[in-house]
């Protein structure tokens, strides 16, 4: 497909300037493509690995939630977990990935430091619920940073295939399409002084 | 200073329930619906970090969807009581096709 544009010098050279431009802005949007894409699969392989380590703790631990509440009944367990020590914040922070920018987070306990992570006496709850407490705490701070490696991850997907469409648009629409025109006035120009 | 946001747990009763006991929001739900408009709510009131079990997230995947290219909430899947799914290890994958093109995962492993 050929530009629609009249064949004169101004418009040839007005081309030529739109190409160089193109040619440039797509090896720098190239260079970002491949950066991205090598972050991208480092981080991916770590997701991978996060996600089914932590889904493995997670369902054991919730296995074990299940046991306590079938010993202890579900009010009871209920009753005893329902006002915890502490709460939990998250303090989100920026990092930028290649100009996508990515959270960091941060866990923040909020509560009383001497606490234990058991937030009931010990009357009338079972072994089983401590130890699967002490899992699911375990768990946390691998459970948070999947978090953020998937959300990373997701980001970047979706900003590779954004930097992918132009850099293909560039490559074979635009690039070829300037370059096609230039020809085309450059001949038409020949051809007009040769007419002469 | 650095924005503090809270954590939210969505899911049926007894996988949500266990969270509890780490100090982070729980609503526990039973429908699709009820799901729907807890994960709005909270997104709407600052959490930065959703957990939604994939029990429930099979249900809802457009609600899921719509938030996975914003910055804040990060909406991540856990495997429900009856352990694992596959749904969150088959989006990863989704992420690695929709990137490179082809899913480099799976081929390292078989």
């Amino acid at each position: 497909m050929r530009l629609n544009v009249n064949p004169t010098r101004m418009e040839l050279s007005r081309l030529k300037k739109r190409l160089a431009v193109a040619v440039r802005g797509h090896k720098l949007l190239k260079d970002k493509q491949d950066e991205l894409m090598k972050k991208f699969i480092d981080l991916i392989k770590r997701n991978n690995e996060l996600r089914v380590k932590v889904e493995e703790e997670l369902t054991k631990s919730l296995k074990d939630f299940m046991m306590a509440k079938a010993v202890m009944g579900a009010e009871f367990l209920q009753e005893a977990i329902s006002m915890p020590a502490e709460t939990i914040k998250l303090e989100v922070t920026r990092k930028n990935i290649m100009s996508v920018s990515v959270p960091v987070m941060n866990f923040v306990r909020e509560g009383n430091e001497n606490a234990s992570i058991y937030p009931y006496g010990f009357l009338s709850t079972t072994g089983e619920l401590d130890a699967a407490i002490k899992k699911l705490y375990d768990i946390m701070p691998q459970l948070l940073e999947l978090a953020e490696v998937e959300k990373a991850c997701q980001l970047m997907a979706d900003e590779i295939e954004k930097t992918r469409r132009r850099v293909n648009a560039l490559e074979y629409v635009m690039i070829p399409q300037l370059k096609e025109t230039i020809k085309y006035i450059t001949m038409k120009l020949d051809e007009n002084e040769r007419g002469h | 200073m650095i924005p503090m946001y809270k954590i939210g747990v969505v899911g049926e009763k007894d996988a949500a329930v266990a969270f509890l006991s780490l100090g982070m929001t729980v609503k526990g739900v039973d429908t699709p619906e009820e799901a729907q408009r807890a994960i709005d709510e909270m997104a709407r009131e600052g959490y930065g970090l959703i957990f939604v079990t994939e029990t429930i997230a099979k249900e809802i995947d457009e609600t899921i969807e719509r938030y996975k290219n914003n910055f804040l909430p990060a909406i991540i899947l856990i495997p429900g009581v009856n352990g694992s799914l596959g749904i969150g290890l088959q989006k990863i994958k989704n992420n690695v096709e929709k990137a490179v093109g082809v899913d480099i995962l799976s081929k390292k492993e078989g």
